[in-house]
């Protein structure tokens, strides 16, 4: 299940957060609301206080790598019908919360961009299958492993991400996203790993 | 992002300045930044050696003494903007950015940005790519820093300052972890960026792959 800050003081950032992001229609597909963090990222205060949630919440949990998928073509499923693919960008937020916490940022990627031997994890989409790579080496066996997205949808890269983590070895604790579209329950293709968001989807 | 060729074309030495000439020589975080980098031959092509910023990143102290030489260089400079190029100037771009209190602004391949765009096309060996910001990312008048973690020949960086001055902002310096042509030198910063843009136009330089 995937659990929202709630607390009192977390909600007032968490407002900034949420007035933030800008949901721009017919992208990448008509049909389709997409939620954009550009603006997000437009605005200093309200970056800091998303990467402050999650690094406040992780600092203390003895986390050696974070991981981030970058650039992944998702597919999401709006009322039956429409199909798109949206990326992701764990690229922009995974390095801040890495630093912050004392861990390693390890990027999960498209294929045959990540350069040396690789792992590959495929998945499947509405239609077709993609596939996510990570580094041979980048972690190591039983390191504790927290993985982060800014937008869960069905699940799909936050699941072959925690796969390919595991195949490595590592242990993965927790899965962070800024935002979750909470009718596609992507939380529940996380093999009973915990999924911390920050908000909904507008 | 890396569009480059594995023969020695670069900007003109005296444009490009290098943190050991910057007042860093001998500060010894240099020296494991340097050795964090690994080098992957003949990737993504046969000839091609690749600069490999994941291992730096895999070292987390010597993660953050590279974002700490940038922020420690950027603060006072009176940046409100961090632009970051696909793919891996998102990954120094941001945490420079929130630690000098600057907004990110990550400039993309088309399509990828939603919302209106400003594009800028740059030149490759055959053919043309394309680098895209968003209208109103920046405001005339803003200071701007360009990230990215590999300089060659420069033409991405070249299209990257069109963009954010044709927004209005002033670019106050590039500044890339590595520099080619000489494998390994370390966070060069180009400053001038007006003599490095005539520079590229007078330039016979050769194309990426």
């Amino acid at each position: 299940m995937s659990v929202s800050a709630s607390d009192g003081e977390d909600d007032q950032r968490i407002l900034t957060i949420k007035e933030k992001i800008r949901v721009v229609l017919d992208f990448p597909k008509p049909g389709i609301m997409f939620q954009d963090i550009t603006t997000l990222l437009l605005d200093p205060v309200a970056f800091k206080n998303t990467i402050d949630l999650f690094v406040e919440r992780y600092k203390d949990r003895n986390i050696a790598v974070v991981a981030g998928p970058v650039f992944l073509c998702i597919s999401l499923l709006i009322s039956n019908s429409v199909s798109a693919r949206i990326e992701a960008r764990g690229f922009i937020f995974g390095p801040p919360i890495a630093l912050a916490i004392g861990a390693k940022f390890v990027p999960l990627r498209k294929p045959k961009k990540l350069p040396g031997e690789v792992i590959s994890e495929e998945y499947v989409l509405e239609y077709g299958s993609d596939c996510l790579e990570m580094q041979v080496g980048a972690v190591e066996q039983r390191e504790r492993a927290l993985v982060v997205d800014d937008l869960v949808a069905t699940g799909g890269t936050l699941c072959a991400a925690v796969n390919l983590l595991e195949r490595a070895g590592a242990e993965v604790v927790v899965c962070a996203c800024v935002i979750e579209v909470p009718d596609l329950k992507g939380h529940e293709r996380l093999k009973g790993k915990p999924l911390h968001i920050l908000v909904e989807a507008h | 992002m890396q569009t480059y060729t594995h023969k020695n074309t670069y900007l003109q030495q005296q444009e490009k300045m290098f943190a050991a000439e910057n007042g860093l020589k001998g500060d010894p975080r240099l020296q494991a930044i340097s050795e964090s980098i690994r080098v992957i031959p003949d990737f993504p092509k046969p000839g091609i050696m690749f600069q490999d910023i994941t291992t730096l990143m895999l070292n987390h102290e010597v993660f953050k003494h590279t974002v700490d030489i940038f922020v420690e260089r950027y603060r006072d400079m009176d940046i409100s903007v961090v632009a970051g190029v696909e793919a891996r100037g998102f990954m120094f771009g941001p945490p420079i950015a929130l630690a000098i209190g600057a907004k990110f602004v990550p400039l993309r391949k088309p399509r990828k940005l939603p919302g209106e765009v400003i594009s800028e096309s740059y030149v490759l060996e055959y053919g043309t790519d394309c680098l895209e910001m968003h209208v109103g990312a920046v405001q005339p008048g803003e200071r701007a820093l360009i990230i990215d973690d590999l300089v060659a020949t420069g033409g991405t960086l070249f299209a990257a300052i069109s963009l954010l001055e044709r927004a209005g902002a002033e670019v106050a310096e590039c500044a890339c972890v590595i520099g080619l042509p000489e494998v390994k030198i370390w966070l060069v910063y180009l400053k001038d960026t007006r003599k490095m843009s005539k520079l590229l136009l007078d330039f016979d330089y050769e194309e990426p792959i």
